[in-house]
């Protein structure tokens, strides 16, 4: 057994924890998350310098081959500062489906490109009414000439509006919910017939309702298998929320230590709060929810590369604590702030807005929870 | 033992129901079910409604303009009037200083202030915490210092609900630093006009802008709006506390909720091709909040009984605010975790009462994370959930 990073995860570790201390503080992040992008294209410039971008990519594809532990050691370094670069939808979904699926011709045009910083993408997987169920699909994609015409409405597409392609799964044959005849595929963000409408979320991030209106696409956007990615679906959701929970791991361990502190500061009746049992025991509770929220975590990044069962498993177990322990030091570090913690101003807000936005994405605690039950 | 009302009681139910059914303006209404920001002038409307019909302060006692109903009648009504998509009524004058001054105050005081409330002539905020006094009240450090017929007052108040409305501010001062904490205390009235005052909005997490911090900077106050002895403010501030009990709880708007939630729950889908109402799991959850609400909905019917029966009610009200407010937020939670996905749109705009694009997703998806991001605060305000079961271990169980 053997917990400790690499030499080169240490310092990738170390590069980006500076990153964001010296340049990702607060009010930074504020600015970003109103400016028109909702994020810096110079930081994802300096991301790919970094080469960030690349980490979790094979050498052969242009990356720099590591695996889910570097991607952790990325999340969760932005988890600290709410990183709003689109880093989740580029470089964890799409480009992860990509490298794991795509053909030597997609993975030549794609991830050399995204290593480079030059192309942004998202993952365009729910809809209106499939609440968390992957397969329950009414975008369809019809066989017309040697390619497919797509139609259908995503929902809450994250990184759609700087997203240069879109993955977009659709059905080409079987009924809504069925197992088969799900199959993915690269369409152009500014394809003829593709729409979006764009927002800002609660979480201070960017996402889309994404409308195909009989979008027209060649056999080479195909993403795997025809009629067969389901598997491959779920595999790159599983990847996607190992990667939120280590997110979710850092955005905790600033709430923790903010509070932490100032339960130490803020005075009343002639002493630190912090003296006072009842808050010292909401404290400690805050501490053991982070420490099995990150135990959590890392047990999942190092089960998801095994076989689909395992995988599975490994991450419902890791999203449910991840669920309830965001819940609840997101809620206990507003209340143990009082009327501070309710401020806009302060940033405890800003964290447990993302945490609770995590809980929802990719199947929410109870989703998951059943999932592992019923395994 | 009878659950169940007189018919007298039955029929005053009928009046109530029929008069906010009939009298409630429907862009109110509309407002109130959809989420949208309530305004000013919708609240004073409303109030002027009530007002009119001799309904607006059903504790106060007649001669003031109260309309001396029993303790069933009064629980009627709160009941009747939460459970209906009206505006809440805004407290600090009808419930809060308004009780304050026709039991504290003198018979200038009364005449003028009294049927300003009543009119809605005057809106009223609190003065009460400041950035260094939040559940240790009592170290409050707005001074007000005696010049002439004057005081002046220094300091800065601060989670000041409405005061960009206020007309008034109802306000604890520190008078005396000699002597201890709590009898140093005074309480005045303070004119939000008056030269020195400083209003500026803080954005909550929920983007809401509700609350302010007040700066007070030499305000000058006639000392004619000393309420009371200096000195006293202490224990009219605790008389005041403990005046509304009553709707603490908040049991009717938080049935009404629930059957919002169930509605919502029958329009979702499950994912496996039923609707969210089939899944068992929320439906337990859902069940669970039900019967937590049943639960505080019977304690408070007893603590009704026990304050008919002439026995003064206690530190139980702590009891009250301590549930009523975790079932509001379990409301607001399980809201959320319905609409799934469509709890992330945000459109600051949609809140407004002109905005009339497409929402994006269900409407009722828009306000579902604001809100329970903006109820977090109830935990936190009217004496912190833990302040109150400080006072229960302390006044109920003498621990």
């Amino acid at each position: 057994m053997d917990f400790n990073f690499t030499s080169e995860q240490q310092l990738l570790q170390e590069s980006v924890e500076r990153f964001i201390q010296d340049e990702y503080d607060f009010d930074t992040r504020r600015k970003l998350a109103g400016s028109d992008d909702g994020f810096s294209r110079d930081n994802w410039a300096k991301f790919a310098e970094l080469g960030w971008l690349g980490v979790s990519f094979s050498e052969d594809d242009g990356g720099f081959g590591g695996g889910p532990v570097d991607t952790m050691i990325v999340m969760e370094a932005f988890g600290k500062g709410l990183v709003t670069e689109p880093y989740l939808p580029t470089v964890v979904l799409a480009g992860g489906l990509v490298s794991r699926h795509g053909s030597d011709a997609q993975k030549a045009d794609i991830i050399p490109r995204i290593v480079e910083g030059e192309l942004m993408m998202a993952f365009a997987f729910a809809e209106p009414h499939g609440r968390f169920n992957l397969a329950d699909l009414h975008t369809t994609a019809t066989a017309d000439g040697g390619g497919y015409v797509i139609s259908g409405h995503k929902a809450v597409v994250y990184g759609a509006a700087c997203a240069g392609k879109i993955i977009v799964s659709a059905r080409t044959g079987g009924d809504v919910r069925d197992s088969d005849g799900v199959s993915l595929f690269i369409v152009d963000g500014d394809a003829d017939g593709l729409s979006r409408r764009d927002y800002r979320t609660v979480d201070g991030l960017r996402a889309s309702e994404v409308t195909l209106d009989n979008v027209r696409v060649g056999a080479d956007a195909v993403l795997g298998p025809v009629g067969g990615a389901l598997p491959l679906i779920e595999e790159a959701i599983d990847y996607g929320t190992v990667a939120v929970c280590a997110e979710a791991v850092g955005a905790m361990k600033v709430l923790h230590d903010a509070t932490h502190e100032y339960l130490k500061t803020r005075q009343q009746f002639g002493q630190p709060i912090g003296k006072f049992q009842v808050l010292q025991h909401r404290m400690v509770d805050m501490f053991i929810n982070y420490e099995e929220a990150k135990s959590m975590a890392l047990m999942a990044t190092l089960r998801v590369d095994d076989e689909p069962a395992v995988r599975a498993q490994a991450v419902s177990a890791a999203k449910v604590q991840i669920g309830k322990s965001g819940r609840f030091v997101g809620q206990e570090s507003v209340q143990l702030h009082g009327g501070m913690g309710m401020t806009d101003e302060l940033n405890v807000g800003s964290y447990f807005k993302r945490l609770t936005m995590i809980e929802v994405l990719f199947g929410n605690t109870d989703y998951h929870l059943n999932k592992y039950a019923a395994a | 033992m009878d659950l169940a009302f007189t018919a007298e009681e039955r029929a005053f139910q009928e009046d109530v129901r029929s008069f906010i059914r009939d009298n409630l303006p429907d862009d109110i209404r509309h407002k109130v079910e959809t989420g949208k920001t309530v305004e000013k002038d919708d609240y004073v409307r409303w109030q002027r409604i009530l007002n009119g019909r001799g309904w607006l302060v059903p504790n106060w006692p007649t001669e003031y303009g109260g309309p001396g109903w029993t303790a069933a009648q009064k629980y009627i009504f709160a009941t009747e009037l939460g459970a209906s998509p009206s505006p809440r009524l805004i407290p600090f004058g009808t419930s809060m200083v308004g009780p304050v001054i026709y039991t504290f105050g003198n018979a200038e005081q009364k005449a003028h202030y009294l049927p300003r409330i009543l009119s809605s002539e005057d809106w009223w905020c609190q003065g009460y915490s400041e950035p260094g006094a939040g559940s240790d009240l009592a170290s409050l450090k707005t001074r007000a210092v005696r010049d002439g017929d004057h005081y002046v007052v220094n300091g800065s108040k601060t989670w000041t609900t409405l005061a960009q409305y206020a007309d008034m501010m109802f306000c604890l001062v520190r008078t005396d630093s000699e002597v201890k904490p709590q009898q140093g205390i005074s309480f005045i009235l303070i004119d939000m006009n008056s030269p020195g005052i400083d209003v500026r909005p803080i954005v909550t997490i929920d983007g809401g802008r509700e609350i302010n911090t007040v700066f007070l900077d030499d305000v000058r106050v006639p000392a004619e709006n000393l309420i009371g002895e200096e000195g006293k403010g202490w224990t009219y501030a605790k008389f005041l506390l403990g005046h509304e009990r009553m709707n603490i709880a908040g049991v009717p708007t938080s049935k009404r909720k629930i059957a919002d939630i169930k509605d919502i729950a029958r329009a979702e889908a499950d994912g496996a091709g039923g609707a969210l109402m089939d899944d068992m799991t929320f439906r337990r959850k859902l069940a669970e909040t039900e019967i937590k609400l049943q639960a505080l909905e019977y304690a408070e019917l007893r603590m009704l009984a026990a304050e008919s029966a002439g026995k003064a009610p206690g530190a139980e009200a702590s009891l009250l605010k301590i549930r009523g407010t975790e079932v509001q937020q379990a409301i607001t939670e399980l809201t959320m975790e319905a609409v799934g996905y469509y709890a992330n749109p945000y459109v600051a705009e949609s809140f407004q009462a002109g905005w009339n694009e497409d929402p994006i997703g269900p409407a009722y998806a828009g306000p579902a994370a604001p809100v329970y991001f903006n109820w977090r605060k109830s935990s936190i305000y009217g004496g912190s959930n833990e302040i109150q079961r400080n006072i229960i271990a302390k006044m109920v169980l003498g621990l």
